[in-house]
């Protein structure tokens, strides 16, 4: 395995590479196009397919015919296209069709701005599009994670059938550091449901429409119980000193990693801090949380939103310790700005 | 004259009567005095002496209900 | 006695739930006897829209897809470039190619991608009860242009055929009808060439076929044979509109 200075777009594209990703179905959009602008490179030189869609609308379409045909798929697109392929996800989601979508979010709503963001927070964790039904959400918070979390999203899209979505914030695909590249996955799980041509068996049919109730039902239940299985397999999240912190930040993906430096930053200044960084969004890390509950004193979460992953900090905390929240639009804070507010809660507080 | 006839899958029929309407030797009708599973009058052969097995009817029909033999 | 016609093996045995004298029964049967003929059933993908054919996958009797709304091309898109030897085709009604489709079925003409298309017009929304859809003729009545269709107000039908014709990625594009027997031989015609054109690798094919809609045309089954001679001939001409070789 050799070190390589990567960008963190690129990062993610060769991780799906590797990955095998063999078709990838795009359009351009700030500040996701160069995932696709390396895919229409690698693609052709590696006998995959690369297309540039008419919409983000045809793309996950072409992404559910890829996906239907057996392939490992993605697509990459941001806020305005991502709204877009809801309807294409829903549709993936209940055909329990394996795939990749990944969110380079930028500023919301409306045609916002390119700076960062995670308001599509909510979109990506409650199921931005119709019917009930979840896709994994998993939050990178650097280049190297792009590369692992990308091989890992197909891994899990393709062992649970399930859609997996990446969602990222535009800076870190702009980063460069040096990673470890991977070794191409060799072993794929086996697809005898796919569309590929009834040869030597009976027809297979992707159909998401379900007049009958009684089985619209079933299908709802059974689409649950996987939820479940991956409740219990899929929850990810780092954390940082959190054994004797009095306030925890949670914060995930580019936040994640400047929270980490302020509660560095706030325990030279005497005060217990400690980080969680959920990495699935969903499922939502509430075990780790729920733990760090029993004994810390106050949660800070800390977004660039106006306050959405808050809500599931409160879930899983069941009022027992308040929860505060710190969160800028369009810039991402330093970290000396967070471990201000730190400050002023333990000073508020008394802890200091 | 060629000769020919035709079977019917009653219980498919559902009395659009394009096959009688296509039929150039008026050889079909429907049967008034049954009734099939879905509710209609299906059709039968009523001239079949007269049937040259060309299954125009068949090519006619939206719903598969006829199979055409001929020698 | 020989048996000389009877149901392709390319369709299930399932009843079709149309409605009496809906010719989709008829050009589901012609798409299922060319696959036979051609000997491809088991390599050919058959997308199926929304609309009144949504529910094809309960009579075709090879491998195939239920699209969202308008979107079987781009599907189609996918699976053939993955696949380069099956053979793919979409099924597509009037409100979901020249509605909300409008978009796929270009753009997968403009990239001649390798697919056939069977577009069936029957001038309006069938499945949801009747509505105008872009091939409703002008004059004509449907439920959401009460008044009969005006150009000033629904604007002029869609020539899909002639539109599509127009693009280099298109190899193959005519428009066919199922009215009459000598109707039918055409469109079956049509149908296997269109797949001969995919299989030969040529570019993007599609066959318009008219067809009939009894129910929503408040005619009966062999009146509205006569009425799509009538009135939609003149505004959908039938004919070849591109063939490239």
């Amino acid at each position: 395995m050799d070190r390589v200075l990567m960008k963190g777009n690129e990062a993610l594209a060769e991780g799906a590479i590797l990955a095998g990703c063999r078709g990838f179905f795009g359009y351009p959009i700030t500040p996701s196009s160069e995932i696709a602008e390396y895919m229409a490179r690698k693609m052709p030189t590696i006998g995959g397919v690369f297309v540039q869609a008419e919409s983000e609308l045809a793309a996950i379409n072409m992404v559910y015919g890829g996906s239907s045909a057996g392939f490992r798929v993605m697509t990459a697109s941001s806020g305005p296209g991502i709204s877009l392929k809801q309807e294409g996800i829903s549709f993936l989601s209940e055909g329990e069709l394996p795939c990749v979508v990944v969110n380079v979010s930028r500023g919301g709503p409306g045609l916002g701005g390119i700076q960062p963001s995670q308001a599509d927070y909510f979109q990506a964790t409650r199921g931005g599009g119709h019917g009930d039904y979840h896709t994994i959400v998993v939050a990178p918070s650097g280049v190297q994670e792009m590369m692992d979390l990308t091989m890992q999203a197909f891994y899990w899209a393709d062992y649970h059938r399930i859609p997996v979505m990446i969602m990222l914030e535009g800076t870190l695909g702009n980063l460069m550091e040096p990673i470890t590249v991977r070794e191409p996955v060799t072993e794929f799980v086996d697809k005898p449901w796919a569309t590929n041509g009834c040869k030597d068996r009976a027809p297979n049919v992707m159909n998401t429409l379900h007049l009958d109730s009684d089985f619209l039902e079933k299908r709802n239940h059974h689409l649950q119980a996987k939820y479940e299985k991956i409740q219990q397999e899929c929850k990810r999240a780092e954390t940082f000193m959190i054994e004797d912190a009095d306030i925890v930040i949670v914060a995930f993906g580019l936040m994640g990693r400047i929270a980490k430096k302020s509660v560095s930053e706030a325990r030279k200044q005497g005060v217990k801090a400690g980080l969680i960084r959920p990495i699935t969004l969903w499922p939502f890390p509430d075990d780790v949380i729920k733990s760090a509950a029993q004994t810390a004193k106050r949660f800070l979460s800390v977004e660039i939103n106006m306050g959405q992953m808050i809500e599931d900090i409160k879930l899983a905390i069941e009022g027992r310790v308040p929860v505060e929240f710190y969160g800028r639009i369009g810039i991402s804070p330093n970290p000396e700005e967070i471990s201000r507010q730190i400050i002023n809660i333990a000073a508020r507080e008394g802890w200091i | 004259m060629a000769k020919g006839t035709v079977h019917f899958v009653e219980d498919r029929c559902k009395a659009c009567g394009l096959c009688i309407e296509f039929c150039p030797r008026d050889v079909l009708e429907f049967d008034n005095e049954s009734i099939n599973i879905l509710g209609y009058h299906p059709v039968v052969l009523t001239k079949p002496e007269s049937c040259t097995g060309c299954a125009i009817c068949g090519l006619m029909c939206p719903d598969l209900v006829i199979t055409v033999e001929k020698e | 006695m020989k048996t000389v016609f009877q149901k392709p093996k390319s369709l299930q045995d399932n009843k079709f739930h149309y409605c009496p004298g809906c010719t989709h029964g008829i050009i589901h049967r012609l798409i299922a006897e060319c696959l036979d003929e051609m000997d491809i059933r088991e390599k050919t993908i058959g997308i199926c829209p929304v609309g009144c054919s949504v529910l094809a996958y309960d009579y075709f009797n090879f491998d195939t897809l239920e699209a969202a709304h308008g979107r079987a091309p781009a599907i189609g898109t996918a699976i053939k470039r993955l696949l380069p030897d099956r053979f793919v085709f979409t099924y597509q009604g009037d409100g979901d190619l020249a509605s909300i489709g409008m978009g796929e079925i270009v753009h997968a003409s403009l990239r001649g991608e390798k697919i056939t298309t069977f577009f069936i017009n029957n001038t309006l929304y069938g499945m949801t009860g009747g509505q105008m859809a872009p091939t409703t003729l002008l004059g004509q009545v449907a439920t959401t242009c009460p008044y009969g269709r005006k150009a000033e107000w629904e604007g002029y039908p869609a020539h899909m055929a002639e539109l599509l014709a127009g693009n280099e990625g298109a190899a193959y594009i005519c428009r066919t009808a199922v009215n009459s027997p000598a109707n039918v031989m055409k469109t079956k015609k049509a149908i296997k060439k269109a797949l001969e054109v995919q299989q030969r690798g040529l570019g993007f094919s599609m066959v318009e076929i008219l067809s009939t809609c009894p129910t929503n045309w408040g005619l009966n089954p062999v009146e509205a044979m006569k009425w799509m001679e009538d009135k939609m001939f003149p505004t959908y001409p039938l004919g070849e509109f591109k063939c490239v070789e």
